[in-house]
């Protein structure tokens, strides 16, 4: 190609993907309010609002559903739109008479708007059997069965307080779950499966070797051949072996499944951010509507609505009626794979006379 | 009978179907088809068929694209190749129509039309091309103005809130610091050379809407030294209008209870507030962030793998960020080049900090930034920690012999 090649040009200007509006009052803006679920309005200091319309995707988006929030923009919002963190896309007007037109659009193409305040939010979530060479289980089918069974605590302030979901597939946390009101985590429960013989032939055995951060992967050699074998007990499930090696698959239908988590928060507001802690060890993968994973965490946020104070976040609900009630309540069996036993493990020990009758 | 029974069902129900997105792409691309095929096999095998590849990029990176190929091309070559372009988001996931377009244009063209909007880290995710198209693609988006992000051991696309463009939270100008970090770090960022991973997020407030503090191995979040201001009108119309309970829904919950109340008058021991947002939350007409305005710098934040899941931890109280940000720069370089020279293969700042102890960790950063120009001092300070040491395994410096 005779033009010359174009590198490290970062990222573009976000200023020209601001509105206008957005542009004139940066930095001077004075308060928010939640008009109704899914509707914020901010307001300047000049008296400028802003109008954002919240509307749920399912993170996987096809061009052809981009072009219609396009053409949704260009209609009722001088051409901005914004995507958030959590996977929602955002359409930003500064009229207000727009706001239901722009609901209307989106709500027959089939997207809904909601996610604001006391509703249970877009489920942050990774790539699944769509495109992970590592996952557990699949993220988006699960993430599509729960979300259509708790569809109203997204378009409705049903809850206490916010409920932050989210899904990982794998121990990797694309998603970084350990932090959220209740994570759904895949799992892996054997090391891979490898034909030792042909390991050595197919993979680079220095260079899987080092892609285990456990070292669990050693040279060996079986019938004069060289290969590789794994310390099964050093296993964690993480799938870098399978990176480096495509010999040794970590899928395994009968052990694979999912977990899940509760009471992980990343706001500061009033408690301090903190983990997820572990309230089902494991559930089978059963697609594609999942209904074991569905009914349990269901159940979690039934306990929830029924429990919590306003404001209140799920694991804060938890510190005050303690974890021997929680369980209580969703009846959920607690096992030994409940006990930490990583380092620091003593830290979660109970080493006090508390205990609730 | 359908061939794909369980992709059927997820196109039912009321919340968006990611099944249908893959439909309305497989109407131009038989790549997308494929994929609805290859998921429906997931679904009846309950597993992946996706595997890992070798080396595929463009041409003078070494990041940006994840290469993905199936474990049986013969029955579905459309995904054959099914690898993934990064593409560096703007600040704050901002667009108009006619940047976004470019972008569908090219993908339309020479991919899978399916993205991810976004991926975890933050990029605008391109989802399944060939090895062929890489490089072309990457000349399209280059051509457009956009570049890729960041991938393997190297810095990735930093991210953040919406901060001031629209939000009264904000306390630093997370857009300008976001794009800051990524263009200036343009090298790190494309060609990966450090010992592993590593993220930059930026929320204007302890809100934290872009979960940088679980999320980024630096976590930058903003913060104020000075005093909320209390707009007592506003309070007097919060009482009138009866939406809230101010005392049980604002004072009661504050964590350090220094809000006094008295039904009427509002007044906070700022001496005592941990910046936690809550009653700024709850009274936004009323109360707002102060205007001696900053940032607390958190790190080492990282999932489980491989030494277990942390949260970023204080490494800086607050610091003052006002553009060029040259003292956030001096402060990411001096961290990069500790971590740089001790760090092991695969180990993440968090996990190195913890290896070496954090007391010893700043100091050396603290070694690091004494030579720099922005006078930043860095030494061990108690907000770092939620308290002091238990146990009393001490490793001195040093200890005194008897003279003569």
């Amino acid at each position: 190609m005779a033009e010359e090649r174009i590198t490290d040009q970062g990222a573009k200007d976000y200023k020209e993907f601001l509105h206008p509006v957005m542009v004139k009052n940066y930095g001077q803006w004075k308060y928010h309010e939640i008009l109704k679920p899914g509707v914020l309005v901010h307001v300047a200091d000049s008296g400028d609002k802003i109008y954002s319309v919240r509307v749920a995707s399912p993170r996987l988006l096809s061009t052809v559903s981009i072009r219609f929030f396009m053409s949704v923009a260009d209609k009722y919002c001088d051409g901005f739109l914004r995507w958030t963190t959590r996977n929602n896309v955002e359409f930003l007007t500064d009229k207000e008479e727009n706001v239901e037109l722009i609901i209307k659009a989106v709500n027959d193409d089939g997207w809904p708007v909601g996610g604001t305040g006391r509703t249970a939010s877009n489920v942050v979530h990774t790539q699944g059997w769509v495109h992970c060479h590592t996952s557990a289980t699949d993220a988006s089918g699960i993430v599509k069965s729960l979300m259509d069974e708790v569809f109203e605590d997204f378009t409705s302030e049903n809850l206490p307080g916010k409920l932050k979901l989210a899904l990982a597939c794998c121990l990797n946390m694309c998603g970084a779950v350990h932090a959220s009101d209740i994570s759904i985590l895949g799992i892996h429960r054997r090391p891979p499966k490898v034909d030792y013989h042909l390991l050595g032939q197919i993979c680079e055995i220095p260079t899987t070797i080092a892609a285990c951060p456990t070292g669990a992967i050693r040279q060996d050699i079986v019938d004069g051949v060289k290969a590789m074998k794994i310390i099964e007990d050093q296993c964690m499930f993480c799938g870098a072996c399978y990176t480096a090696c495509p010999n040794m698959p970590l899928a395994d239908a009968l052990n694979d499944g999912v977990s899940i988590w509760v009471g992980g928060k990343i706001a500061n507001a009033r408690s301090k951010p903190g983990f997820t802690k572990l309230v089902v060890p494991f559930l089978p993968n059963n697609p594609p509507r999942w209904p074991e994973v569905i009914d349990a965490v269901k159940k979690i946020i039934q306990v929830y609505k029924d429990n919590g104070r306003k404001w209140e976040r799920l694991g804060e609900m938890i510190d005050r009626i303690g974890w021997a009630k929680f369980f209580k309540l969703t009846g959920f069996a607690f096992t030994k794979y409940h006990i930490d036993d990583y380092k620091l493990a003593t830290k979660s020990y109970n080493m006090s006379a508390h205990v609730r009758f | 009978m359908s061939d794909t029974p369980m992709m059927d069902e997820l196109e039912k129900g009321p919340w968006p179907s990611f099944v249908r997105e893959i439909r309305r792409a497989g109407k131009q691309s038989a790549t997308a088809r494929d994929l609805i095929n290859i998921l429906e096999l997931s679904y009846k095998d309950k597993k992946t068929h996706w595997k890992h590849g070798g080396v595929v990029g463009v041409r003078g990176y070494g990041a940006g694209v994840i290469g993905r190929y199936v474990d049986d091309p013969v029955q579905f070559p459309g995904v054959a190749h099914f690898h993934t372009v990064r593409v560096n988001q703007t600040s704050g996931f901002v667009y108009n129509t006619k940047g976004l377009g470019e972008i569908m244009d090219i993908w339309d063209k020479r991919g899978s039309g399916m993205t991810n909007m976004h991926g975890s880290t933050g990029d605008l995710v391109l989802l399944g091309t060939t090895s062929e198209q890489l490089d072309p693609i990457f000349t399209d988006i280059s051509q457009k103005g956009w570049d890729l992000g960041g991938s393997g051991s190297d810095l990735r696309t930093p991210s953040c809130c919406l901060g001031p463009a629209r939000c009264e939270y904000a306390c630093i100008d997370t857009l300008a610091i976001t794009r800051e970090c990524t263009n200036y770090y343009q090298d790190e960022l494309h060609r990966p050379a450090f010992p592993y991973k590593f993220k930059i997020k930026v929320a204007g407030c302890s809100n934290d809407c872009v979960a940088s503090i679980a999320r980024s191995d630096l976590s930058i979040i903003g913060t104020w030294k000075d005093d909320i201001r209390i707009d007592q009108d506003e309070i007097a119309n919060y009482v009138k209008g009866g939406g809230i309970d101010i005392m049980k829904e604002v004072v009661m919950m504050c964590p350090t209870q220094c809000i006094d109340f008295d039904g009427t008058k509002m007044e906070i021991d700022n001496s005592n507030c941990v910046h936690c947002m809550h009653c700024i939350n709850k009274l936004t007409k009323a109360l707002r962030v102060g205007t001696d305005q900053g940032a607390t710098i958190l790190l080492g934040a990282k999932a489980p793998i491989v030494e277990g899941a942390m949260l970023a931890s204080v490494i800086v109280p607050f610091m003052k960020l006002e553009e060029p940000f040259e003292n956030l720069k001096e402060l990411i370089e001096a961290l990069w080049e500790v971590w740089d020279e001790d760090g092991k293969n695969k180990e993440r700042i968090g996990e190195f900090m913890e290896r070496m102890g954090k007391g010893e960790f700043v100091e050396a950063v603290g070694e690091q930034l004494a030579d720099g120009e922005c006078g930043i001092e860095m030494t061990s300070q108690i907000d770092m920690i939620n308290h002091p040491r238990e146990n009393p395994y001490i490793f001195y410096d040093e200890y005194l012999e008897e003279e003569g």
